[in-house]
C-alpha cells in the first residue's frame, strides 16, 4: 500500500515538471545558440560535406563506355577484384594522354599566375601607396575595376581582342610590322592568354591587400631603416616583406586555391582547346562529366584538386590560427 | 630602377646623398609613380574600354577591316536590339530575381549564425566557426559534379525536378555566399565590446532582441560588405548556371549571353560585347556608389580572424 504510494508519486511529478524541463532547455543559451546556427549547419553539411563525400564515391562507379578500358587494366587480376575495383575511373586516367596533359598545364597555369598576381600586386600597391594620398582612393578605385566585373563578361571582351581575324590586337601588331598571333589557337598562345587574362582578373586583388598591408607598416621603421644608412632595396628586404609575410603568404594561398579550381576563363577563352591544350581539371571534369554525361568519369577528374587544395587550406588556417595567437 | 624610385620617399633620404635633394627625389618617384599607374589602368582598363567602342558598332562596321580601336559610325542600335529582344530581359530578369533572393537567404542564414557564434558559445561551436571556413575554401568546381547527381537521384526519389529550373540555383548559390559572410560576420560581431550586449542583457532584453537592437545596427557597415559580396558572387557565378540549366528560359545572364548570342561559329559581336557591358554594369554601379564597404569586405575575409 504505501509501496503503491512511494511508486506512484515520482511519475506524476515528472509529468507535471516535464513542460518546465522542455521550456528551460529551449530557453538555455547554448540551445538557443545552436537553433540559430542551424539552417548554417544543414547548408554545409548538406550541401558542401556530403557533395564532396558524394563525389568520392561517384568516383569508385563506372560508367559502361569505361568500363571496357577497366577490365583492360586490371585483367592481370582476378576476375573478383577486377570486376569491383573501386579505383578503375583513377586507373583509367593514368593511361589517358590528355590527363597528363592536363596536370601539366594546370600546374603551369596555377603557379605562374599566382606568381605574376603577387610581383604585380606588390609593384601596383607600392605605385598607390606612393602617390597622395588624396589621389590613392581614385586610383585604387579604377584599379580594381577588374576584380568586380563578372569574369565570365570580362573573358568575353578578352575573347574579341584576341579574335583571330578581326583582332584588335593583331591590328596593333601587324600595323607595327609583326606577323599576326593566332592568340587562341596555338598550344603556347592559348596558354599564355589564359594566363594573361587570369592575371588581368586577380593581380586588383593582391593590390588591395598589399596595400593594406603597406598601409600598416609603421613610419618609424622605415626612418629607423633610413638612419642606419639602408637603401630601397634593404628597406623592401628587411622592413616590408618581414612586415608583411602574413598577408602575402594568406593572399597567395587564397589565390592558389582560386585559380587551381578556375573555371570560367578557360572555358570562355579556349574552352580547353585547342586540342585539349589548355584544359585545367575544372573544365575537363566538367566536359567529361556533365557534356560527356560520364558522371563517375567527371566527379574522378575534379578530385584530383583536392590534395593541392587541402595543402593549401592547411597552410591558411595555420596561418590564420597564428594571427589569432598574436593578437 | 622603378623599384628605387617607388620606395625613395618613404623616408629621410641616405646618407650619402646631399641634404636637399629629399624633394627632388620624392617629385621623380612621384612622377615614374604616376608614369606606370597610367600604364597599368590602361591594361587593367582596356577589356570594358574596348567593350564599350564595340557595343557602339554596327555588324558592317565590325567585319570591315577599318581600324577596330575607332568608332565611325557610332550607333546604339546594339543596345534598342538587345534591350527589346524578350530573351535576353529573360535573363536580365532570372538574374536579378536570383540575386535578390539569394541575397535574403545567405543574410537570414549567416547573421543569426555568426551571432551564435561569436557570443553564445554551445558545443562545438569553436569547431564550427573553423568549418565555415574552411567550406570557403571548397571551390564550387569541386562540387558541381556530386549536385548535379544528387538533384538527379533527387528527382528519381521524389518526382520534383530540380535540373534546368531556374529555383535550383537559390539552392546551390547559398553555399557559396554563406560559408564568407558568416565569417566576416563573425570577425565584425567579435569586434563588438562585451558591455554592450551585457548592458542590453542587464536591462531584461532577450538574445533575439539584442541581435536585432544592438548587434545589426553596429555591424551595419559588415552587414553591407558581405550584402555586397553575396550579390556580387550571385551575379557573376557562370559554372553552377551552365551546369543545371539549359532551356532559354531557365538561365541567367552570364550563362544566356554565352550560349544564346553565340551560335556555332557566328559571333554577333556587337551584341554580345553589349550584353556583356549591361551584365558587368549592376556589380559596377554598386561598386562606384559603395566601394569603401566593398574594399572592407575583400580585405575582411583574410584579415579578420
Amino acid at each position: 500500500m504505501a509501496d503503491a504510494v512511494l511508486s506512484s508519486d515520482p511519475p506524476a511529478r515528472r509529468i507535471i515538471t516535464r513542460p518546465n524541463a522542455v521550456r528551460r532547455f529551449f530557453q538555455r543559451k547554448s540551445t538557443i545558440a545552436f537553433l540559430m546556427a542551424l539552417p548554417l549547419i544543414i547548408l554545409i553539411f548538406g550541401l558542401v560535406i556530403y557533395p564532396a563525400f558524394y563525389a568520392v564515391y561517384l568516383s569508385t562507379l563506372r560508367k559502361s563506355m569505361t568500363s571496357v578500358a577497366w577490365m583492360r587494366n586490371c585483367a592481370w587480376l582476378p576476375d573478383v577484384i577486377c570486376t569491383y575495383l573501386p579505383f578503375g575511373n583513377m586507373q583509367f586516367l593514368f593511361t589517358r594522354e590528355t590527363f597528363w596533359k592536363v596536370v601539366y598545364q594546370s600546374c603551369l597555369f596555377a603557379i605562374t599566375a599566382v606568381i605574376f598576381k603577387a610581383l604585380l600586386g606588390f609593384i601596383l600597391a607600392h605605385f598607390v601607396h606612393n602617390i597622395p594620398a588624396k589621389g590613392q582612393r581614385k586610383w585604387r578605385g579604377m584599379l580594381l575595376i577588374p576584380w568586380v566585373i563578372p569574369p565570365a563578361m570580362s573573358t568575353l571582351a578578352w575573347l574579341w581582342l584576341f579574335d583571330p581575324s578581326y583582332s584588335a590586337f593583331n591590328y596593333v601588331l601587324t600595323g607595327a610590322g609583326f606577323d599576326r598571333i593566332p592568340w587562341t589557337g596555338d598550344a603556347n598562345w592559348a596558354r599564355f592568354a589564359v594566363i594573361l587574362v587570369n592575371i588581368w582578373v586577380g593581380a586588383p586583388f593582391f593590390m588591395i591587400m598589399y596595400l593594406a598591408a603597406l598601409k600598416s607598416v609603421p613610419d618609424q621603421l622605415y626612418e629607423a631603416a633610413a638612419i642606419d644608412g639602408a637603401n630601397w632595396w634593404q628597406r623592401i628586404w628587411y622592413v616590408t616583406l618581414p612586415m608583411m609575410r602574413n598577408i602575402i603568404a594568406i593572399t597567395a594561398l587564397f589565390s592558389t586555391i582560386v585559380t587551381f579550381a578556375n573555371f570560367d576563363i578557360v572555358r570562355v577563352l579556349t574552352a580547353g582547346g585547342p586540342l585539349d591544350q589548355t584544359h585545367l581539371f575544372a573544365t575537363w571534369a566538367f566536359k567529361l562529366g556533365i557534356e560527356g554525361g560520364d558522371i563517375p568519369l567527371g566527379a574522378s577528374v575534379s578530385l584530383f584538386m583536392v590534395p593541392i587544395l587541402a595543402v593549401a587550406a592547411i597552410f591558411i588556417l595555420r596561418d590564420i590560427n597564428q594571427r589569432g595567437n598574436e593578437a | 630602377m622603378t623599384a628605387a624610385t617607388v620606395t625613395s620617399n618613404k623616408g629621410a633620404p641616405s646618407r650619402k646623398t646631399a641634404y636637399g635633394s629629399m624633394s627632388r627625389d620624392r617629385t621623380w618617384a612621384l612622377r615614374w609613380s604616376y608614369f606606370f599607374l597610367v600604364i597599368f589602368a590602361a591594361f587593367f582598363l582596356l577589356p570594358p574600354i574596348y567593350m564599350f567602342i564595340t557595343s557602339l558598332k554596327t555588324s558592317a562596321e565590325i567585319s570591315a577591316a577599318t581600324n577596330p580601336w575607332w568608332v565611325y559610325n557610332p550607333t546604339l542600335a546594339n543596345y534598342a536590339e538587345l534591350l527589346t529582344k524578350p530573351e535576353y530581359l529573360v535573363f536580365f530578369r532570372n538574374s536579378v530575381v536570383v540575386s535578390t533572393f539569394v541575397v535574403t537567404i545567405t543574410m537570414l542564414i549567416s547573421i543569426p549564425a555568426a551571432f551564435a557564434l561569436s557570443r553564445m558559445r554551445f558545443w562545438g561551436s569553436a569547431t564550427l566557426a573553423t568549418g565555415v571556413f574552411l567550406t570557403y575554401l571548397v571551390p564550387d568546381t569541386l562540387l558541381f559534379i556530386p549536385l548535379f547527381k544528387m538533384f538527379a537521384v533527387f528527382h528519381e526519389v521524389t518526382g520534383i525536378q530540380l535540373l534546368n529550373r531556374w529555383w535550383v540555383l537559390l539552392v546551390v548559390y547559398p553555399t557559396l555566399t554563406v560559408p564568407f559572410c558568416t565569417w566576416i560576420m563573425i570577425g565584425y560581431f567579435a569586434s563588438i565590446p562585451k558591455e554592450l550586449d551585457e548592458a542590453a542583457i542587464i536591462d531584461g532584453a532577450s538574445w533575439f532582441q539584442t541581435l536585432t537592437r544592438i548587434f545589426i545596427p553596429v555591424a551595419l557597415p559588415g552587414i553591407i560588405a558581405a550584402t555586397i559580396f553575396a550579390f556580387t558572387v550571385s551575379w557573376a557565378q557562370f559554372l553552377y548556371p551552365l551546369a543545371f540549366t539549359t532551356s532559354v528560359d531557365q538561365l541567367v545572364l552570364p550563362v544566356g549571353i554565352i550560349t544564346t548570342l553565340i551560335r556555332g561559329d557566328v559571333f554577333a559581336w556587337g551584341q554580345i560585347m553589349t550584353g556583356a557591358l549591361l551584365g558587368a554594369l549592376p556589380p559596377l554601379i554598386i561598386y562606384a556608389f559603395l566601394m569603401d564597404y566593398y574594399i572592407a569586405g575583400l580585405t575582411a575575409g583574410a584579415t579578420k580572424g
